[in-house]
């Protein structure tokens, strides 16, 4: 290991991975702002509500992020309207367009664990909700999405690690997150092994915070306490 | 519908076929080091376990890029060493060999803990009772631990396996011709790049939905003769 080389590169990694950060923060907050209504019309009895959040759902988890990601960046390009409109100078832009695709992939994969925690939720408590003269939305707010956070936070906390390490795939868009800063850094330096291992370093460090981080949240939720009976 | 793919038709069925034979490779891959993993996790030894550990937790926490751009870029050098030494100067990892290790590996530090929790939701007293029958050690594994085992670890598998079809697209990067590459090699030709990327994106479905039928049947297969009790 060349530690001087990755000492004078630190600074530059350090770039890299605020822009991971970045990418990932914007994809899980929006992520979940998308996924709350999705979610909740994906676990609705009536098959036409539940119908079009299913085809995104299986859209989005069934295809590759990589695919996704060239079809937003590459492919909308082919349409002359969306160049001529006001959207393209996002479009344009690496950064807004791997936080969209990245959005609306984590968006699927949140509203399946939202789905799972609604239907987790034991029907004895919406039903004493109910009983007790809460309108739906009401239940809604007041028990259900409350109750089905606590459920869904453990995988929740999953989903952002994925979406951290999916991150990576940003660099195919030209975009100098960590992955791509240490590409750069190796077409100046030829070090490759102990480019991309200072890049794992970084990955694993960054996922322990947020592991330690989600597991403080769990606590101050009271998570644990809630499980059970 | 009538999508005009330029010629490029065959060779999208040839990045398909590539695709799948690479999730294949590694999916054989991936089950003996996750087998492995799941092993050295619930043996005796603190060594053992440590390292099945350190393997899980080591390869989940990088990102599959990384690994596939590491085994690829990474390995040239102790390569040609390697065949240096041997007298071949021009050894090195094909693209198709790096995504397999690559993918392999990754697949196998999830398929650890896939593993060693069905290994671990097997009775205590089955593994006794192949004791008190005077079973050795690879019997008691071969006989009656592996073959309960597949049944409780195949729904963790299944989805694994979905996430590794998925994750062949990464290979593209270095470049395999599946059917990613082929969608850029097309693009770069006949232009249109959402007409090829969308077509990309519904072979990858269909090969999800085969997936997900094939994993159907084997769950079907490997639960008979167990009742549901709900």
């Amino acid at each position: 290991m060349e530690w001087e080389v990755i000492y004078k590169w630190l600074p530059k990694f350090i770039q890299g991975a605020t822009l991971t950060l970045e990418l990932v923060g914007i994809a899980v907050a929006l992520g979940l702002l998308l996924a709350i209504p999705l979610g909740i019309a994906r676990s609705s009895k009536l098959w036409y509500v539940r119908a079009l959040p299913y085809a995104y759902i299986f859209f989005f988890r069934g295809t590759p992020l990589l695919v996704q990601l060239f079809l937003v960046y590459y492919g909308l390009a082919q349409f002359d309207t969306v160049r001529n409109s006001f959207m393209w100078t996002y479009l344009r832009d690496p950064f807004w367009c791997a936080t969209a695709t990245m959005t609306l992939h984590t968006a699927a994969y949140i509203a399946e664990i939202l789905r799972g925690a609604i239907q987790a939720i034991p029907p004895g408590e919406i039903e004493a909700a109910r009983a007790l003269g809460m309108s739906k939305p009401k239940a809604l707010f007041y028990i259900i999405l409350p109750r089905a956070a606590r459920i869904g936070l453990p995988a929740y906390s999953n989903e952002v690690i994925l979406m951290l390490k999916a991150s990576s795939l940003a660099s195919t868009v030209t975009l100098l997150e960590l992955t791509g800063m240490a590409r750069t850094i190796i077409a100046r330096n030829y070090l490759t092994v102990d480019m991309f291992f200072t890049a794992g370093v970084f990955y694993l460090l960054m996922s322990y915070v947020l592991v330690q981080g989600f597991k403080l949240l769990e606590r101050w939720l009271r998570v644990e306490q809630c499980q059970g009976r | 519908m009538n999508i005009d793919l330029y010629g490029f038709g065959p060779a999208l069925a040839a990045g398909a076929l590539m695709t799948v034979k690479l999730a294949l490779c590694a999916l054989s891959l991936g089950l003996v080091l996750g087998l492995l993993g799941a092993l050295a996790k619930t043996s005796p030894y603190k060594p053992l376990q440590w390292l099945g550990g350190t393997y899980s937790t080591l390869v989940r926490g990088v990102p599959e890029l990384l690994w596939v751009l590491l085994i690829y870029f990474g390995t040239v050098n102790m390569m040609r060493a390697l065949g240096e030494y041997f007298g071949y100067p021009e050894l090195a990892l094909s693209p198709f060999v790096a995504g397999v290790v690559a993918l392999g590996l990754c697949f196998g530090a999830y398929a650890t803990e896939v593993f060693r929790g069905a290994i671990l939701a097997i009775p205590k007293g089955h593994r006794e009772a192949g004791v008190a029958l005077g079973l050795s050690k690879w019997r008691i594994f071969t006989k009656l631990i592996m073959p309960q085992m597949w049944r409780i670890a195949l729904p963790g598998l299944g989805n694994l396996f979905m996430i590794l079809m998925k994750d062949t697209a990464l290979v593209s990067v270095i470049g395999l011709e599946e059917i990613m590459r082929q969608a850029q090699n097309a693009v770069n030709f006949a232009k249109h790049p959402f007409t090829f990327f969308m077509v990309a994106a519904i072979i990858y479905l269909g090969l999800t939905i085969l997936a997900m039928t094939v994993m159907h049947f084997l769950e079907k297969r490997a639960a008979r003769g167990f009742v549901r009790t709900t």
